[in-house]
This record gives C-alpha cells, structure tokens and sequence, in this order.
C-alpha cells in the first residue's frame, strides 16, 4: 500500500513536471476503481463515461495549475471529484427529470395529442367531401332519408313523420341508399378511410 | 440442465472505453497553463 501510493505520488509529480505518459500510467491504474465507483452511483454506462472523463479532466486542470497538494492520497481525491460529479449529475437531472422510453411501456402511448394532426385533418376533409358527393348521386327519396338519419340525426319515426312514408319504407330507402353508395365505392375504387 | 440465457453481470469488468481515455490523453496533452502576475490562463493547443 505504501509503495503504492509512493508510486501515485511519483507518477503525480512526473505528470506536474510535464511528463504526460505519468497520466496514462496513472488513468490505467486506477481507472477499473474510479470507473466502478461511478458506475455503482448512476448505473448508465454512457453517463459513466462523461463523469469519467470530466473528472479527469478536473484532475487534469488541477495539477497542471499546481494546484494539487501532495498528500498521497491521490486515488481518494480522484474519488472524493467523482462523488461531487455524480451529486451534480443527480441534481441536473432532479432539475429536469428525463423519462427514460427504451422499455415496453410508450410514454407518448399515454400522453398523445388527441387532436388530428394537419394530414389527418385533409384527408378527412376529403373523405368527407367525398361521401357528400356520393349522397348527391343517390335518388331523391334515398337521399331524403339518409340526410335526416345521418346528418340530422333524426330517428326512422321522425323520419317517417317528416316524409309521410311508413317507417318500414323510410328503413328500406335507408338500406337502399346505404347499398347503393356501397356500388359506387366498389365500382370507382373509392378509399373513405382516415 | 436448463440453459441459462441471461447475462451474468460479474463477468463484465467496469472499464471506460478506449476512446474516453484516449480523449482524457490528447486533452491532457492539448492543454497547457499559464499564469501571469497570479492570472491563470488555459489554453487548447491542437
């Protein structure tokens, strides 16, 4: 133990007088603890690496401006700006929650915009254009019917009412006006989906 | 015996990647200090 960090202690001063291979030795020695440190705190490969790397870049600073002092505790220093990282990584991050979406569970499943997006919005435009159209090529009487249905939303004995038919005829022009506009969907290949 | 398809963590040894080290090298290298009249200057030499 000693002798280790006797050696930590050579290295830094090594490193400090400008020799930078002492830094590479130095990262090789202790980089499986500081790494393992880490990694233990935030369990994320990725942000180990960026704590990682600031922290020796800290380190790096430090000892380049002299300002480091010399008390053989080198790794427990290392350690001791890594811990100071992660409890900066975690109050970021309690600042700005991120939510984490690999898994199963889709987020945006949940929080969706219920509202058509501006495509949406055309194409049922369109289709809705289209349907008007279909319903103008139906015989009056059909036509008639499935209005007062459909867009008035008035039921078959209103309808009849209103007409002065049967109720059972206002449903067989209905049923008509439903079979007719079916043909000319198949016939012209007509898409009415969103 | 049934096998066992997971992935057993001890096996993985903690190591930053070669690249993060390699980085730490070359900015270690790039950096250099200079002080002047106690003001502190960094500067990235490429």
């Amino acid at each position: 133990m000693q002798n280790s960090q006797t050696s930590d202690a050579l290295l830094v001063s090594n490193y400090i007088k400008g020799d930078e291979y002492a830094l590479e030795l130095l990262i090789k020695k202790h980089k499986q603890s500081i790494y393992g440190f880490i990694f233990s705190k935030v369990r994320d490969r990725d942000v180990t690496e960026d704590i990682f790397q600031d922290a020796f870049i800290k380190v790096i600073k430090t000892l380049k401006k002299g300002k480091y002092n010399e008390e053989g505790k080198f790794l427990p220093w290392v350690m001791r700006i890594s811990h100071n990282l992660v409890i900066d990584y975690f109050r970021k991050n309690n600042r700005m929650p991120k939510f984490d979406n690999s898994g199963d569970f889709n987020i945006f499943s949940v929080i969706s915009d219920g509202a058509l997006n501006a495509e949406k919005v055309i194409i049922k435009e369109q289709v809705q254009k289209d349907v008007r159209r279909l319903i103008e090529e139906l015989p009056e009487d059909q036509k008639e019917v499935l209005m007062m249905r459909m867009y008035q939303d008035m039921s078959f004995k209103e309808i009849s009412e209103r007409t002065g038919v049967s109720i059972n005829t206002a449903l067989g022009r209905m049923r008509y006006a439903l079979i007719n506009m079916r043909k000319v969907i198949e016939k012209h290949n007509i898409i009415l989906t969103n | 015996m049934a096998k066992l398809y997971s992935k057993n963590p001890k096996s993985e040894k903690l190591n930053p990647k070669d690249e993060t080290i390699s980085f730490i090298l070359n900015y270690s290298k790039a950096l250099k200090v200079t002080t002047y009249k106690n003001i502190t200057f960094e500067a990235i030499l490429n």
